[in-house]
């Protein structure tokens, strides 16, 4: 589990995350979203370390991570697995030894048993035979996959991912998200994803934190977002005619006026 | 301001990449690596250089030297200082400065804007530690040993020179190379090699590490990062000249 407390993040002045708390749940997909610029991104990176917060407390299962320093920051870290946005594969190295390295850093297992372990997590983001390609000759969805294998390839508590769905097409998106739910529930990992996409958002929203300007706005899950009141919440995932015509037939439904030619299930899938 | 502000983040990145490796054996496969990049890569252009510089020398000397009262193997004596006290060093390492430097400045400048610097550290990886120092450290290590292989060379380069041209024979080159040698002069040749090796790696270093925005902001800090290092290169020549060399 991840706490988040009172986190504030100004940069040159300009307020990006003020007064923002949430608490993460293991085996769960925890979901950031916001439009462009709402500090989600920010958020995450306080939460990992990469930024310092101004104020505010990260907890660890309970641990202050926002107050340690060196040797026990690394200790977390090494329970943590990132999917960053561009992949962050490194360039020089195959997909396989990019996946080892995290092993060959922190374990002092033997080739074959590293190997062993590649292999398992690139079969469980169902990618076999890439080992020796370098990441420049993947698609994006398969580097997104080869990140993924190369974050959970230490067995992480906590698993962060941002926008995972970005520059993907609607199928892979589903692919990953369907892969970042898995995995979650699988390892028991608590999982954070930063995303504006809805459909990871109503795929594997089960807890969901929307940020406006640097804020709090709502938080709740994938049944409640649909119906939520929230005006700021609704013109952000209404924004498309499709997901407001599939909020109006629901409603219909609730009500029983649903036409019978109309299927919302058959719409939202 | 700036300037006040680089000099202290510069001085952190120095302190901070001294901290424990979090495993040895892989810092020392980078170490080799960066050996191998900033040592072998850069050696074609050290050779081709050398030897053109050397050759260069011994031509112009002769050219200068016009009394018949200067005997010809003092050519060599001039070409052999030069190059030992001057060239090989400094022209070699505001070469190495545009070759290596700018490599290193890209690397990381390129692993920064792609968030690769992140993940390592998000692994619990010390990156200044892990990415920086071994690159500090092959510099001293090879670039060094570049600045004696390009004496070598260039010394080399002036006795074929002299001898294709016509203007001093093998035989008076090489006991001129011998006439009035002061050793010293090969430890001030190496101190200043270590001390510009510094400044080679650790310049671009920091100007690839802090880098922020996208392709273009890589360049320009690629391009500053071998600015700044010649310009240190050219001052610190001059300071340990003035400081170690007994006028």
């Amino acid at each position: 589990m991840i706490e988040v407390k009172n986190i504030h993040k100004s940069f040159n002045g300009k307020v990006i995350i003020e007064d923002v708390s949430a608490v993460m749940k293991a085996g769960q997909c925890n979901l950031i979203i916001g439009a462009s610029g709402s500090g989600k991104t920010v958020l995450m990176k306080c939460m990992v370390g990469l930024f310092e917060p101004d104020s505010g407390e990260v907890l660890y299962h309970g641990q202050n991570f926002t107050a340690m320093k060196g040797h026990d920051k690394t200790e977390i870290r090494k329970e943590i697995g990132m999917l960053f946005q561009g992949s962050a594969l490194f360039d020089s190295l195959r997909v396989e030894q990019n996946i080892m390295f995290p092993l060959s850093m922190f374990t002092d297992w033997h080739y074959r048993k590293k190997l062993d372990r590649v292999n398992e997590v690139l079969a469980r983001v169902n990618l076999p035979d890439v080992n020796r390609k370098y990441p420049a000759e993947l698609s994006g969805g398969m580097k997104k996959r080869v990140a993924l294998a190369r974050a959970i390839v230490l067995n992480p508590k906590y698993l962060f991912c941002d926008e995972p769905n970005s520059g993907l097409d609607p199928q892979t998106s589903l692919v990953i998200d369907k892969l970042i739910r898995e995995i979650t529930v699988e390892y028991n990992i608590t999982t954070v994803v930063n995303t504006h996409d809805m459909n990871s958002v109503m795929e594997i929203g089960n807890y969901i934190l929307y940020m406006y300007k640097g804020e709090k706005e709502w938080e709740g899950n994938n049944k409640e977002i649909i119906f939520s009141k929230n005006q700021r919440l609704n013109d952000f995932i209404f924004a498309s005619e499709f997901l407001q015509d599939a909020k109006d037939m629901r409603m219909l439904e609730q009500k029983g006026k649903l036409p019978e030619d109309r299927n919302m299930d058959d719409m939202l899938k | 301001m700036t300037i006040f502000s680089d000099i202290g983040r510069y001085l952190l990145m120095i302190k901070g990449m001294f901290s424990r490796p979090e495993n040895g054996k892989m810092y020392w496969k980078e170490l080799i690596h960066q050996c191998t990049e900033i040592g072998f890569g850069s050696l074609g252009i050290v050779a081709i250089i050398s030897v053109f510089i050397g050759a260069v020398s011994t031509i112009q000397t002769a050219y200068q030297l016009v009394s018949p009262l200067i005997p010809p193997s003092t050519i060599a004596q001039i070409v052999r200082d030069t190059v030992i006290l001057e060239f090989a060093p400094t022209l070699v390492c505001i070469v190495l400065a545009g070759v290596a430097g700018s490599r290193i400045a890209s690397e990381l400048g390129n692993m920064r804007v792609s968030e690769q610097i992140d993940a390592l550290e998000i692994m619990g990886i010390k990156t200044k530690t892990y990415l920086v120092l071994p690159k500090i450290a092959a510099a001293l290590l090879m670039i060094p040993l570049l600045v004696v292989i390009a004496m070598a060379l260039s010394i080399w380069g002036g006795r074929v020179a002299g001898g294709a041209s016509g203007i001093i024979s093998g035989s008076i080159y090489d006991k001129g190379l011998l006439e009035f040698f002061v050793p010293y002069n090969v430890i001030f040749a190496l101190t200043k090699a270590y001390v510009f090796a510094f400044i080679i790696s650790s310049v671009p270093a920091f100007y690839g590490y802090y880098v922020k925005g996208g392709a273009l902001e890589i360049g320009r800090a690629s391009t500053k990062a071998v600015v700044v290092s010649c310009i240190l290169i050219l001052f610190f020549d001059y300071i340990l000249s003035a400081l170690l060399l007994p006028t």
